[in-house]
Formats: structure tokens, sequence, C-alpha cells
């Protein structure tokens, strides 16, 4: 025990001694000037994926990539494997490489806060894909316009169904930025030509959206169309309307993955908001390239979206 | 004659002592050689740096991982245990506590997470792997009942708190420093006290330490309380860095924090270990992300390449 106190007391006079020496990370240098112009094939890009394991995510991979290649800019990819403390590792190590901008397409938003303050402490310059950062410099964020996916969905239900047809709403994840954007877009439209009937979360979750589906089924008669805020809610609704009996309810997803595109074919989803993940990488490249060559980039640059029916 | 072999014999067992001491670190050493000779921005001082900070969440985990592992034990619940002490911790942050009282609230919540994993495994006669196994499937629950599932953020601005995480004492990142004292005083507890050598006594040979007088049951409530502070510890550096708790944090980290320890030469049946062979481990494996990511390597090999170090690490323990 005496040796462990000693130790102790060791240790805490090192501490109490070293306070005059204490600062924090991206505090150290302030090189934040204007970055040297660099021709594409001179550069070095790094890019932080969430995770690779998405195939939507693989795809905005694939984007920076192909766009890159063409123009003989080399790309250091990490997989944040959807851990923040990974992502945040690998971003590090992007810096240590000394890569020339940073495309980071975040975990979270609140938890890349440092990441990006470390890369603006090394001068490096950072654009984000399809999440935001709540904190540090980014010179642009590469997203879908996700209000305007909305309103696309909503104006389509018109098109199909009619002016006041009976909807119901199938919300994401509460406090998603997803999934309030999605929705305004959606109200937008829908509060003034459609009445939304009920409007309940099932958290993006395709078994959520099985039983979400299955309640509003029980509580609301004559339902004419259903639009959920992505497609694997999109299509857990379907199997309950299915199981119900009832086949003459429209269905609207969003985002366009593979699943939802192939039961569009069948017959059984009516349309998806598709967004474009592999246009997004490509748009990010390009953002990198204008903003190295002096160029004015704005500060959110929208990704187009496509509603992708049967035909 | 017969003096002669037995003296041969003692230096074959001194030699192969030996090589099952130094195996790990020439392993680190011949490791670090080759990333450095491949890129060699990988032993500029500042990635070296980098690479302790990344280490130091793993290490401080295994190290309390290698008392319960020598007891002949394992602690899946490592990682639940860091993101429910994380998210307690910000929650009583957001409250107004004073940093410093939060802190040790925080370290004081991982322990008695681990003492519960203790009475649990003793009191109920549960095996170490099914009743940890179970522990972190509920403190992973509870951590997403008490977050609603959405990361807590906003709840501190104290420079002591960033500081844990975030900051340098004389240009070194504040998390090595903890993970330095943390080595310092669980090398004294596990080599140089009475304790440690009970917690080898009970992971040798449970039943004759019993009848040596040896109360197993408190030393194992010690040794899973030492590894609940241990990963609530690792939990605050990275609330601290993330600026955030993540109620997903930690996913999976037990199997790291294992996989450091077993690469350090510690005896999955107990009995055997060594601490230093533990940091030695999570450096092996902090070296392999590192250097891999420095290199450029696919995240998909990635993973191939850590698992056949495993592997590679524990052929060669065998072996002598």
């Amino acid at each position: 025990m005496k040796k462990l106190f000693g130790l102790l007391t060791i240790f805490t006079m090192f501490l109490l001694g070293a306070c005059g020496s204490a600062t924090l990370e991206g505090e150290q240098s302030d090189e934040s000037e204007k970055v040297a112009e660099i021709s594409p094939d001179e550069m070095t890009i790094g890019l932080s994926i969430s995770t690779l394991n998405n195939p939507f995510f693989g795809q905005l991979q694939e984007g920076v990539e192909d766009k890159a290649e063409e123009n003989g800019t080399t790309v250091r990819t990490v997989d944040a494997q959807d851990d923040t403390a990974t992502q945040i590792n690998g971003i590090d190590d992007l810096i240590q490489q000394g890569v020339d901008v940073l495309l980071i397409n975040p975990v979270d938003s609140d938890a890349i806060t440092p990441a990006i303050e470390s890369a603006n402490a090394a001068g490096i310059p950072v654009i984000t894909l399809d999440r935001s950062s709540e904190g540090g410099e980014v010179v642009t964020l590469i997203a879908s316009d996700n209000v305007q996916g909305g309103e696309m969905a909503a104006e389509h239900i018109v098109e199909l169904v009619g002016e006041n047809a009976k909807v119901v709403q199938l919300e994401g994840t509460p406090g998603a930025s997803a999934a309030n954007e999605r929705g305004e877009g959606f109200n937008n439209v829908a509060n003034e030509k459609l009445d939304v009937v009920d409007s309940q979360s099932a958290n993006f979750s395709r078994s959520e959206g099985l039983t979400v589906m299955e309640n509003l089924l029980q509580s609301n008669s004559d339902i004419d169309a259903v639009f959920a805020q992505n497609d694997e809610m999109a299509l857990g609704a379907i199997e309950a309307i299915e199981a119900a009996g009832l086949e003459d309810i429209v269905v609207i997803g969003f985002d366009g993955n593979e699943d939802a595109l192939a039961q569009i074919e069948e017959g059984r989803l009516d349309a998806t908001v598709a967004q474009q993940p592999y246009e997004m990488g490509s748009l990010a490249v390009q953002a990198a390239y204008d903003y190295v060559s002096g160029k004015d980039v704005e500060n959110v640059i929208s990704s187009p979206l496509e509603l992708m029916t049967a035909e | 004659m017969e003096a002669k072999s037995k003296s041969i014999t003692q230096t074959k067992a001194k030699r192969s002592e030996l090589f099952r001491k130094l195996g790990p670190l020439i392993a680190l050493i011949v490791l670090v050689v080759v990333v450095t000779f491949l890129n060699t921005n990988f032993i500029n001082p500042t990635n070296i740096l980098n690479l302790l900070r990344q280490v130091s969440v793993n290490a401080l985990i295994a190290f309390g991982m290698t008392f319960v592992i020598i007891t002949g034990g394992i602690d899946l619940s490592v990682g639940s245990t860091l993101a429910l002490s994380g998210a307690l911790t910000a929650g009583i942050l957001a409250a107004g506590v004073p940093p410093v009282v939060a802190i040790f609230a925080g370290l004081l919540i991982g322990a008695a997470l681990g003492l519960l994993n203790g009475i649990v495994i003793t009191k109920g006669k549960v095996a170490p792997f099914i009743a940890t196994l179970a522990t972190m499937t509920i403190f992973r629950g509870l951590t997403l009942v008490y977050t609603e599932g959405n990361p807590i953020t906003g709840f501190s601005d104290d420079f002591t708190f960033l500081f844990f995480g975030r900051g340098y004492l004389f240009g070194i990142p504040f998390p090595v420093v903890l993970m330095a004292i943390a080595f310092g005083i669980l090398f004294v507890l596990l080599h140089k006290m009475t304790f440690g050598r009970k917690t080898f006594a009970i992971g040798g040979n449970e039943n004759a330490s019993y009848i040596a007088g040896i109360k197993s049951d408190r030393v194992k409530y010690t040794v899973y309380a030492i590894s609940g502070m241990m990963s609530a510890l690792a939990g605050l550096i990275l609330t601290s860095r993330l600026n955030s708790a993540q109620p997903t944090a930690g996913t999976a980290y037990e199997l790291d924090a294992i996989a450091a320890v077993v690469i350090g030469g510690t005896s999955l049946a107990g009995g055997k270990g060594r601490i230093v062979g533990t940091l030695i481990g999570a450096l092996i494996i902090g070296t392999l992300n590192n250097g891999l990511n420095l290199l450029g390597v696919s995240s998909f090999y990635q993973q191939v390449v850590r698992g056949i170090v495993i592997i590679i690490a524990v052929l060669l323990d065998r072996k002598k």
C-alpha cells in the first residue's frame, strides 16, 4: 500500500507542476490562411466514410474515386465502420499523411467537430458529405435537398390519388435532420392539397414500419396513400398492407436503395425519391477543385434528387 | 554428466522464458520498422503521439481486462460499461456539477457496474462469459434508455472536462498521460503487492488458493470493479474527445481489449500473464490500425490482417 501511495504522490506532483503547460487540441496553431493552389493531378484527397457496409456510402465512395481518377488525383480512403471514435482516429491519420483536402461523411454531426477543428488547425480545407458538422470550419456541405424531396413525394401522391386524399406518414428517427427536413417538405404540400390523417415514427426501420403500419390500418379505414420517410419503412408498410388484404394503397418511399428499386419493378412499391450518392461524391471532388483554384464555393451544394417510378 | 544436462535444460528453460517475455516486444519492433520502411511519415513524432492517443482507450480497457483474464474470467461488458458511464457522466455534467466531481462520479459508476458483474459471478455462481454477456446487453440497453437513442451533446464547455480527452501536457496528449498513470498503478498492484499474488493464485488453482486462505470472492469483486473503472475512464476520454456521449460508443471494444491481452502473452486459461505484455499488445493493434491507414490499405483488408496477427501471436506463444 505504501508503494502505491508513493506512486500516487509522485503523479499528483507531476500533474500540479505541469498545469502551466496545458493546452487543448486544435489550439496550438492558427494557419487558416488561403490554401496554396494545387493542380488536380498533384492533389491528394483524404476521404473518411461513415461505413462502407451500406451500399449508399459505397456508391458515394465510387463517385469520389471515379471523378478523382479522371483528373489524376490520388484518393486515400478510411472507413469509420459507423464508430465515431474510429472516424476521428482515421481523420487524424489522414492529416498525418498531409492530404490536401479532406472529404468527410460524418457518422455523427456533433462528434465530428473535434476532427474538423484538428483539420482547421492543420490548415486542411474540409468538405462534408451527406451529413453536416455542428462545429469547426467547413468549406461546403454536399447533401440532397430533403425538403425538396418531401415536396416531390407529396406532389406525386396528389397526381396518383387526387387532392384531399387520405394520407398517413411514417416518420424517421425523431430529431434526425433527414426526418425533420423530409417531413417539412412533405407537409409544405400535403397541408394544402392532402388530408394527413396520421403521422407516426417508425425510426427508419423496416420491422418498425411493419408494426406501425399495422396499427395505423387498425385505427384508420380507407387510407389512400402512405409516405414513408425512407425506403426501409416503406417496404415494411407494404408487408402490413398486403397482409391486411388491401391492395390499392399508394406507397412512396425515399432514398432509392436497391431493394426499393426492385420492388418498384415488381409493382409492389409505387415510387421512391431517389438520392444520388454517386453524384454526391462527384460534386464533392468538383467542389474541392473549385476551392483550391480560388473559385467561390457555396456553403451548401444540393445533390440532385430523382423520382423513380415504374415507367 | 547429470549436472551438465541439467544446466543445459535450465538454460533452455531460461531462454524460452526470455523469449516468452520478449516475443511481443520483438513483434512490435519488427512491425514499427516495416511500417516506417514503407512510409516514413509513420515515425514522425506527431504521428507517434497521435498513435499513442489512439491506443490509450483500448489500452486502458485492456489493462483492466488483464486482471480479469488472469483470474480465469472474462469481461464482455466493457464496451457497454464505457457507453453507460460516459452517458451518465454527460448527464451529471449537464446538471451543472463541477467537472472534477463528475469525473470521479463517472469512475465510481464504472466501478459499481464492474462490482455488479463480480457479484453475479461469485454469489450467483454464473460463468463470467454468461454473466458479462448478460450485463453487456443490459448496460447497452440502459444506455439507449437513458439517451433515448440520441447522442448527448452540449453538456460542457469547461476546460477541465475538455482537457481530459483533448488536452496536451508538455506536448503529450492527456489521454496518453492517463494511460501511463494507470499503467504505473496497475503494474504495482499486479506484480508488487499481495493483491496481485492473490489474483494469480485464483487463476492458477482456485481450490488450492481457497485452502490457502485466500478469500477469492473479494479478490474477484475488486478485479471486476477495476475492469469497470478502467472502462469508465476510457469512456470519459471518448466523451470528452468526441464532445458528445454516443449511445453506441464502445461497441465491440471488448474484442480489441481481449486481443491486446492475448497478443501480450496472457493466458486465457488464467494464472499467467503480464500487464506489460498487454500494453505491447495494445501498441501492436494500434500500430497496425494507424500503419495500415497511412499505407492506404483498404479497410476491408485491414480486418483480415488484424485477425492474422492475432493468430500468429497466439501460435508463437504456444510454440515456445
